[in-house]
């Protein structure tokens, strides 16, 4: 068991730093989408964690990015937290408000649940609008610097900051994906899938549910506040209207794209997710360029998306079969 | 007086809410599914209201166009949609979430298609009726024509559908269906077909509540995300299972955003509802007049 | 053969088979008791037959007809009606909801009202709480009420799973006389999924003994009843 887990550490630490090797050639709107990417696969994998493997549905995870982008973009400006710290504070922030959402969230299911953090994502941004100190409808600027000069001295050439958004998001996200890697392979992982499986088998076997469910929804959304706090320094800065319910509508189709139990799949889905709107924008100046069309095609896209894979694949793309075949 | 005041704005708003809490109970008892593209269908249904209204410069020549379109609208996102998905997703995680993930991606939908056919200005569908408040004496109460004709068109709607349910054969269909399918079926009722009817029902009661309700604000693709929300907890605080509780729901969610609103500040509406029903879900975890399995299982 | 004909039947959960390759015949008229512990798999027979479930091989039909591969909805216009176990009647509905109920798809009202008449008469107790909910019935009250419904539908095959359920012996007894005499004057076909055989043998025609999905013994009631080792396997003695 220690060997596979220290060979998966040095395949991720490798794709990391061909990642980062990669930035050097790639430009400045591709390190931003790639900055993006990652932060949607941190975002869905906090979905495929709650829904595929704890089986509880939340459509406001929107809302608990953005108080991880709050609290790190606070505990940065007065705090004077350095960057990585801020984000610390920003997932525990939000790991917090999971825990007292999962709390609830217990005694909920199904539309209940759904419901709830519904309400959650289209009420929870507009409460900046009440409070001087997150900014109003403004927002807060996030400016978390340039790169220090210890790296953008190696690697030479220029170090612009879309690259440095790079490198932290691609540091977090295979952080965020090795530590969820692991979570569900140890008992906490196989605790959900019982749960999910059959809950009155898992009952009676010892599990208590409750808990296990409140711990899902703490540690997903805490890795939804890590996304929220990257966004925020992608954007440079944080306001209501960076975290709205469309928001969490996407993450749950990146989700499901990606197959909804299948953490590979959170790539895919991010990227599916980033590129539609290019792809569409290519395709919207086919159609005629006007812009009630190029302004709505990807949301059409991604809609008719979502449908044909609940649908047809409801499962998503089958990539990990064999291990399907495993756990039944 | 202000306390009236506020009483009457809440009796309006609640109305609607109260159609759309309707809609969404219709749908939920008959296949246990909660449709998040009520607030979709509903504005997608006004969007033709509103087409009719600008060709014929008539608005209550409109109205009917857009419940026949409302209720057609739901019959084939039924029919085409849920139905096979229900039958195609039996396993699997996301064979309970898979419906709610659908009318979401139905309200994407939706809302994605109004845009690029109509754009995402606003644009006016008026009403003749004014949208100023009557006067009683000197005093003006928030409370119009137009406010009043929302909460009639409410009324009759909820007349309608209980004079149906009650006493028509269509009516014991639709409700033997949802409280019994299976049983249901071996009685001899297509409850496949009275599901796509129950949906019909639940389209129309959305259209009327946008095309009455709309004339008062704007007409846009996101000009019902309130409602799409609010409909569900007014559903929700009455409790998913019961038609009346959906009225009630609607009315307290009315007017308690109307006291909300008055007594606390305009900003905090949408954080008001997320309050609203974490208080109601804590006291009553299944809705004031929710039942049975009420907030459990699917 | 016109009546129900039963063939290599098989119904398989995944890879569990529930149903193995079963087969029987019941001709028209006759009232056929299909026995055997829990768990046998009578239930399962019954709901692939009314097509709630779909069957995994072989072939069953009535009247000529297949019965696969259809909707419980559509059989029922065909005549087959199926009153399953337990929860048969909707308890949120009162009685005369849950009957009329059997008649809603039918065009023929008079002959609705007719039928609905002759339910009253053979269970009077049914009409004595016509308007209360179906919940406050008692279990042989509720068993009454869901053959009562499924009379309404004029069937030609009724499939009953276990009426006899959680009713008090004397209240069997009512239900299987009231049983055999209703198929005896309507020329009914049933099919009688017991677990309480020997109340099932005593009325039936023909016995047939399920055990774990697979056909153990077939043949007419009163050759299973003088069948000693069969009677104290599954008649208990």
């Amino acid at each position: 068991m220690r060997k596979s887990k220290a060979l998966s550490a040095f395949v991720f630490l490798a794709i990391g730093l061909c990642l980062l090797g990669l930035s050097n050639y790639i430009d400045e709107l591709r390190a931003y989408q790639g900055a993006q990417i990652g932060i949607y696969v941190i975002a869905i994998s906090s979905i495929i964690l709650l829904t595929g493997y704890s089986g509880q549905i939340s459509l406001g995870h929107g809302a608990l990015m953005a108080i991880g982008g709050y609290a790190a973009v606070l505990s940065y400006t007065y705090w004077h937290l350095p960057m990585l710290l801020a984000f610390t504070v920003g997932a525990l922030a939000a790991a917090l408000a999971g825990f007292i959402l999962g709390m609830a969230a217990a005694r909920l299911s199904g539309p209940y649940l759904a419901g709830t953090t519904l309400a959650l994502a289209v009420g929870l941004p507009s409460l900046a609008n009440q409070f001087h100190i997150l900014g109003g409808e403004q927002g807060l600027s996030f400016d978390i610097g340039e790169a220090p000069k210890w790296i953008s001295n190696k690697t030479g050439g220029d170090f612009t900051q879309y690259k440095w958004f790079f490198w932290i998001s691609v540091l977090c996200t295979l952080s965020t994906l090795w530590f969820i890697k692991n979570l569900l392979q140890s008992r906490y992982g196989r605790t959900w899938r019982a749960v999910r499986g059959n809950p009155s088998a898992a009952a009676l076997s010892g599990v208590n549910i409750g808990k296990s469910k409140v711990l899902a929804f703490t540690v997903s959304s805490a890795l939804a506040g890590l996304g929220g706090a990257l966004l925020a320094m992608l954007l440079g800065l944080v306001a209501p209207m960076a975290f709205t319910l469309t928001l969490s509508f996407t993450i749950v189709t990146g989700a499901v794209l990606a197959g909804v139990s299948n953490l590979a799949g959170s790539i895919i889905g991010a990227v599916v997710l980033v590129v539609i709107p290019e792809v569409t924008g290519a395709l919207a100046s086919h159609l005629g360029n006007s812009e009630k069309i190029t302004a709505n095609l990807p949301g059409f896209i991604t809609s008719v998306l979502l449908i044909l894979t609940v649908m047809f694949l409801p499962n998503g793309p089958q990539l990990h079969k064999r291990k399907k075949a495993k756990t039944k | 007086m202000l306390i009236l005041d506020t009483l009457f704005i809440g009796l309006s708003s609640g109305a609607i809410y109260s159609l759309m809490a309707l809609a969404l109970v219709l749908v939920w008892r008959s296949t246990r599914v909660v449709n998040f593209a009520q607030a979709g269908q509903a504005i997608l249904s006004t969007y033709l209201g509103y087409e009719v209204m600008s060709k014929t410069h008539n608005y209550w020549v409109s109205i009917p166009f857009a419940i026949i379109g409302g209720a057609l609208i739901a019959a084939f996102i039924d029919a085409a949609l849920m139905r096979p998905l229900e039958k195609r997703s039996r396993q699997g995680a996301v064979s309970q979430i898979a419906p709610v993930i659908a009318t979401l991606g139905i309200l994407g939908l939706i809302r994605s298609l109004t845009g690029m056919i109509w754009g995402n200005a606003y644009v006016q569908y008026t009403s003749p009726l004014s949208g100023k408040g009557y006067m009683i004496g000197h005093h003006t109460i928030p409370f119009s024509p137009q406010n009043l004709i929302i909460v009639i068109g409410a009324l009759i709607v909820m007349v309608i559908f209980a004079l149906i349910f009650k006493f028509t054969n269509l009516g014991l269909a639709l409700r033997a269906s949802s409280f019994q399918p299976e049983i249901s079926r071996l009685a001899g009722i297509r409850v496949d077909r009275i599901r796509t009817i129950g949906w019909a029902f639940a389209g129309a009661a959305g259209a009327v509540a946008g095309a009455l309700v709309t004339p008062t604000t704007y007409l846009s693709p996101n000009s019902l995300d309130l409602l799409l929300v609010s409909g569900f907890v007014a559903a929700v605080i009455g409790g998913l299972d019961s038609l009346i509780g959906a009225v009630l729901g609607g009315l307290l969610l009315g007017v308690g955003f109307a006291f909300i609103l008055q007594y606390v500040g305009t900003s905090v509406t949408f954080s008001a509802a997320f309050i609203i029903l974490m208080v109601v879900l804590f006291i009553r975890p299944r809705g004031i007049l929710g039942s049975r399995v009420g907030r459990g299982d699917a | 053969m016109n009546g129900l004909v039963v063939s290599d039947f098989s119904v398989s959960h995944g890879a569990i088979s529930a149903i193995n390759k079963v087969s029987f015949q019941v001709e028209k008229g006759q009232l056929a008791a299909i026995i055997g512990s829990n768990g046998a798999g009578k239930t399962t027979l019954l709901r692939a037959l009314s097509g709630l479930i779909p069957a995994s091989d072989g072939t069953a039909t009535w009247s000529g007809q297949s019965l696969l591969e259809r909707k419980p909805e559509d059989l029922v216009r065909d005549g087959i009606v199926h009153v399953s176990e337990g929860k048969s009647v909707i308890p949120e509905l009162n009685v005369k909801e849950n009957l009329a109920l059997g008649g809603i798809w039918r065009k023929d009202k008079k002959d609705v009202a007719a039928a609905t008449d002759e339910v009253f008469e053979l269970f009077p107790r049914l009409r004595e709480r016509i308007n209360q909910s179906a919940d406050t019935l008692s279990g042989g009250e509720r068993q009454m009420l869901a053959i009562g419904r499924a009379l309404i539908a004029r069937p030609k095959l009724l499939l009953l799973d276990e009426p006899s359920l959680g009713l008090a012996p004397l209240v069997i007894e009512q239900i299987f006389t009231a049983i055999n005499q209703l198929r005896l004057r309507l020329g009914l076909t049933v099919v009688l999924v017991e677990q309480n055989a020997m109340s099932a043998l005593k009325i039936a025609d023909i016995g047939i003994i399920l055990n774990v999905g697979h056909l153990v013994a077939s043949g007419t009631s009163q050759s299973l009843l003088n069948d000693s080792n069969l009677r104290s396997a599954y008649l208990g003695y």
